[in-house]
């Protein structure tokens, strides 16, 4: 009950109390414009510096009321995720709600503390604004609802992968990453804004916010579909790929961007190759009865096989090892890729009708003018099979191995003297993937590890992954840094260790390479065998000489139009051997190339006709 | 919009004259028509026609993300916005199994109490105006703009605060944020004695306002009316402390009742109400900054969330009365079906139709007034 007594209508002087307010302020608003709280939801503001077109502020409007505008003038780096697209909004859908600032990637879009804006009839356009650093009307009345620690919506935390522990593994050539489970990939694939920065860094362009969609929809045969438009190397590249995409991923701008390269192998491992056959399937396209011969059986030869079997092409893939897959399977450790992932990847390009012919050497068993007659179009695939030697002095005794011999030793299962002690010469992730392997065999003989990487490059400037740099001195392997070689120790015939100096500098002032050392740094380290992973070449000794010479060569690789054809029109040349460095980039020329001999072998088809 | 109301009749007898009571008019926060007959000043028929302010927020809801709806919730309310929000967020979290943090509660109770004081300032301004008595609606008006300043202050918008989400509330309380909001409560206390002096015990409002449109307790309960006008005569019902959430039950405070059930009574709640939402967040004042930790519990990428699928039903003491928020998920990105228990539909429509018809036409609108409908929420 209330204290009011309504009944009481008071004294009869009440009313004089009314002139207490002569005394008193009114109630008013001024007239004068007020600014605006500090979190005030007024006008947007982007900071076109941080900004990179994501698209993530237009998906999240709920009034659909920004458009994604493209700016000329502003830089374009795909590699880098970075689109000219920046968003425009629209304020006569804008509902203020702020929702883009706290989904934004970059933190870029903020809302001001500016709120009036009035126009005349024919100036209703001032009300479609492409927002910048400086407001509405370039007055600056500074950043109201911005990103915060609060309301950031952005999950910058990748879902951790499980993997073996460097006692567990380092013993051993047992895969070390164990992939997500169910629970993890979903969550992980929820944290994707499918702003499609990973399709546009890709060298092959994968689809990967469908994939990744699809897997959050926990629909693993879509995702597999969306992965084999475009990769028939999906199980490897699910390991091993150097994740161009991952760099490019506007979560990665301020946070851990997604794990796209996880996420794939997560929707491959789910299904057996045969699975994977009948999900992708066989396009029931007639047999053209055209005949293509590569040579070479990578990633860049088979998914070129690949591709021209679906299109109805006869195609023979001639391998001079024993078993398919190139430099996957011969040059990357078991630890890394597992052959049985490249031999799924491979039983399903099989699956299309491509022939692999293994150990059969063109060039020795087959000649390539035979090649040439008994097809219509030929790829030469070759790979960088040959390893750079350092030329010191020392480096031609026995003992002084290239890393691409000695991991297809690995791998092929050859007897060789693991040595007690080894020094890896080079940066990369060749030397790295050298130095884990040997580290590996001499614990599996010694119970020990002594292996030490000695690297041209700064730590600031390394060449292989920073994971594989943490993983090796997990596993006991000593990196050194800014180490130039200088000599490999030979006493009494037999190789002691590998003599360095400290880099000064590695290139000159038209950076080219020109090394320069510290005379006064030298270092020797032990080592019973050395193994140099400076760099691979080309083997093209199969070419022959007549065909070599009618070739155009540019600076000892075989010069290629933008497809992939050699001066030769019924010659083609694809993956590392003309376009580096590695798997996806091989998968990318694969079907560039497989595009441009079908549309020759299409031309010919017509001329056929004419004639 | 009833289809009914504008079809063809025969005339009435020409001592009765059919009258179209809005849809603009004094009597209501929005707009919403009455169709009265009248004999001479005596309403002898009416006739509810709302739709006016239909904008099918439940159909759009269903095809927006969950966290898109955020913004779209607080419009179904103009003058008590923030029951919306947050009856929406709490009957995502029921579905998720979300646990809210502590403070983020107490977050929500400050913004809820706030929109409450709001909403009653503009309710009994309104009811003054409808007597034709203007300042205390300016007053009404003008005071409840100091307290959209606080709302401009914590959640950067003054009507439509968007600020909470599911999981929590999107800022955090700015600096010196709880001396200001002190101060306000202090001048609305200091202001309530001429609120009395103009409204509570002006012979002019009490005598024009006593035994209009009463309601008895039986009639409200079979009606469904709740809140202020269920308060009104004489039940002390409130689902604050009767079915509490948030952090209700942690708060002291009081239920007004009075026992007449007309539009004296029913304004006069209110205006009690506002003395037990000054008291309630003088307590949150003095709490609040012993309550740590996040505002807000983590939740998935909005673009990607998927929220298990089942059905929840929230309700919560809006300024209006008993908010209800039916969401159905069918565990896709988007609800399934939303369904609003608007108070305002039981009032605005059964309640005001009866009252209305017996009394004097120029009680119309302060009977309307007095029931504190909002007719977006009638609509939806």
């Amino acid at each position: 009950m209330t204290d009011i007594d309504y009944k009481d209508s008071g004294s009869i002087l009440a009313p004089l109390k009314s002139l207490s307010f002569f005394g008193r302020a009114s109630v008013t608003e001024p007239l004068e414009p007020r600014l605006a709280a500090l979190r005030y939801r007024g006008f947007h503001l982007n900071d076109w510096e941080k900004c990179v077109g994501c698209s993530t502020c237009q998906k999240v409007c709920d009034n659909a009321a920004i458009t994604m505008v493209k700016v000329p003038a502003l830089p374009e780096d795909p590699l880098q995720g970075i689109r000219n697209l920046r968003p425009a909004i629209d304020y006569g859908r804008c509902c203020w709600c702020a929702l883009c600032v706290d989904l934004c990637p970059t933190g870029s879009i903020s809302l001001s503390r500016e709120y009036v804006h009035t126009c005349t009839d024919d100036e209703l356009s001032s009300y479609f604004v492409l927002p910048d650093p400086k407001g509405m009307h370039n007055e600056l009345f500074g950043e109201g609802w911005n990103k915060t620690e609060e309301n950031d919506l952005v999950d910058p935390v990748r879902q951790p992968m499980p993997e073996l522990a460097p006692a567990s593994r380092s013993d051993n050539f047992d895969e070390i990453v164990h992939g997500y489970d169910k629970q993890q990939a979903i969550i992980e694939a929820s944290r994707c804004v499918q702003c499609g920065m990973c399709h546009d860094a890709c060298p092959t362009h994968m689809d990967a916010p469908e994939y990744i969609r699809a897997i959050w929809q926990d629909d693993l045969e879509e995702a597999v579909r969306q992965i084999y438009k475009t990769n028939p190397f999906a199980h490897t590249c699910g390991r091993v790929c150097t994740h161009r995409c991952e760099t490019a991923c506007s979560i990665g701008k301020r946070g851990e961007p997604i794990a796209i390269r996880w996420l794939k192998r997560y929707a491959m491992d789910a299904f057996s190759p045969d699975q994977v056959k009948d999900i992708v399937g066989r396009p029931g396209v007639p047999a053209s009865g055209r005949k293509v011969a590569i040579v070479g059986s990578g990633p860049a030869g088979l998914t070129t096989a690949y591709d021209l079997a679906r299109m109805g092409h006869q195609v023979t893939v001639y391998e001079g090892l024993d078993r398919p897959g190139g430099m996957p399977r011969w040059g990357i450790p078991e630890y890394r890729l597992p052959y049985a992932s490249l031999d799924a990847d491979i039983e399903v390009i099989q699956a299309m009708g491509v022939e692999i012919r293994c150990n059969t050497w063109i060039g020795r068993d087959i000649s390539m003018e035979q090649l040439h007659l008994d097809h219509d179009a030929v790829v030469l695939t070759l790979g960088l099979q040959l390893g750079r030697s350092t030329r010191i002095p020392g480096s031609d005794h026995a003992a002084v191995h290239k890393a691409v011999d000695l991991l297809r030793w690995i791998t092929h299962g050859e007897t060789f003297d693991v040595p007690r002690s080894a020094v890896v010469i080079g940066g990369g992730n060749v030397a790295m993937d050298a130095a884990r392997s040997i580290a590996r065999l001499q614990r599996q003989n010694f119970g020990q590890v002594k292996v030490t990487v000695t690297a041209l490059e700064d730590f600031d400037h390394f060449l292989a992954d920073d994971e594989e740099v943490k993983e090796s001195a997990e596993e006991g392997i000593t990196i050194l840094d800014s180490r130039g070689p200088q000599a490999c120790i030979v006493e009494e015939g037999r190789l002691v260790g590998l003599s360095t100096l400290k880099v000064v500098s590695i290139f000159d002032e038209q950076h080219r390479f020109a090394p320069k050392y510290d005379e006064g740094d030298r270092q020797v380290h032990e080592g019973e065998m050395i193994i140099e992973a400076i760099g691979q070449m080309t083997d093209t000794d199969l070419l022959g000489e007549e065909l070599t010479e009618s070739l155009d060569w540019n600076r000892g690789r075989l010069q290629i139009d933008d497809d992939g054809c050699t001066s030769a029109p019924w010659l083609w040349a694809a993956g590392d051997m003309v376009r580096g460095p590695d798997v996806v980039h091989a998968v990318a020329d694969g079907h560039r190339t497989a595009r441009s001999i079908h549309q020759f072998l299409l031309a010919l088809e017509t001329k056929g006709a004419l004639s | 919009m009833r289809a009914e109301n504008y079809e063809a009749r025969n005339h009435p007898p020409s001592n009765e004259f059919e009258i179209n009571f809005g849809p603009n008019h004094p009597g209501i926060e929005g707009n919403y028509a009455l169709k009265v007959k009248v004999h001479g000043d005596k309403v002898v028929a009416a006739r509810a026609d709302g739709g006016y302010l239909h904008r099918g927020f439940e159909k759009l809801m269903e095809q927006r993300l969950w966290i898109q709806n955020i913004a779209l919730v607080p419009r179904i309310c103009v003058p008590d916005p923030a029951p919306m929000e947050v009856a929406y967020s709490m009957a995502v979290e029921q579905l998720c199994g979300l646990d809210v943090p502590a403070r983020a509660q107490w977050l929500r109770v400050l913004q809820l109490e706030l929109s409450r004081l709001a909403a009653h300032l503009f309710t009994f301004g309104g009811h003054a105006a409808t007597t034709g008595m203007y300042s205390p609606m300016f007053w009404g008006v003008a005071d409840r703009d100091q307290l959209l300043d606080l709302f401009e202050e914590l959640t950067g918008g003054r009507v439509y605060s968007i600020y909470n989400i599911p999981g929590g509330v999107r800022r955090d309380i700015p600096e010196g944020f709880l001396q200001r909001l002190s101060d306000t409560l202090d001048y609305l206390d200091s202001r309530l004695p001429d609120y009395d002096d103009l409204l509570f015990t002006n012979q002019v409002f009490v005598t024009r306002a006593k035994e209009t449109g009463p309601i008895t307790q039986t009639q409200a309960l079979e009606w469904g009316v709740t809140g202020p006008n269920l308060r009104a005569t004489g039940l002390a019902f409130d689902v604050r402390r009767d079915d509490p959430y948030l952090v209700y039950d942690q708060l002291d405070f009081d239920i007004p009742t009075e026992e007449p059930g007309d539009a004296w009574a029913r304004t006069l709640v209110r205006r009690n109400e506002l003395i037990q939402s000054v008291r309630i967040l003088r307590q949150i004042i003095d709490l609040l900054p012993r309550i740590d930790g996040p505002i807000r519990a983590p939740i998935p990428n909005p673009l990607a969330w998927k929220v298990p699928a089942g059905e929840a039903y929230v309700r919560i003491e809006s300024s209006k009365g008993e908010l209800g928020w039916y969401v159905v998920s069918d565990g896709s990105e988007k609800p399934y079906r939303v369904h609003i228990r608007g108070p305002s539909s039981m009032h605005a429509v059964q309640v005001l139709e009866h009252l209305v018809t017996g009394c004097r036409i120029e009680d119309v609108a302060q009977i309307m007034f007095s029931l504190d409908a909002c007719p977006p929420e009638v609509d939806r």
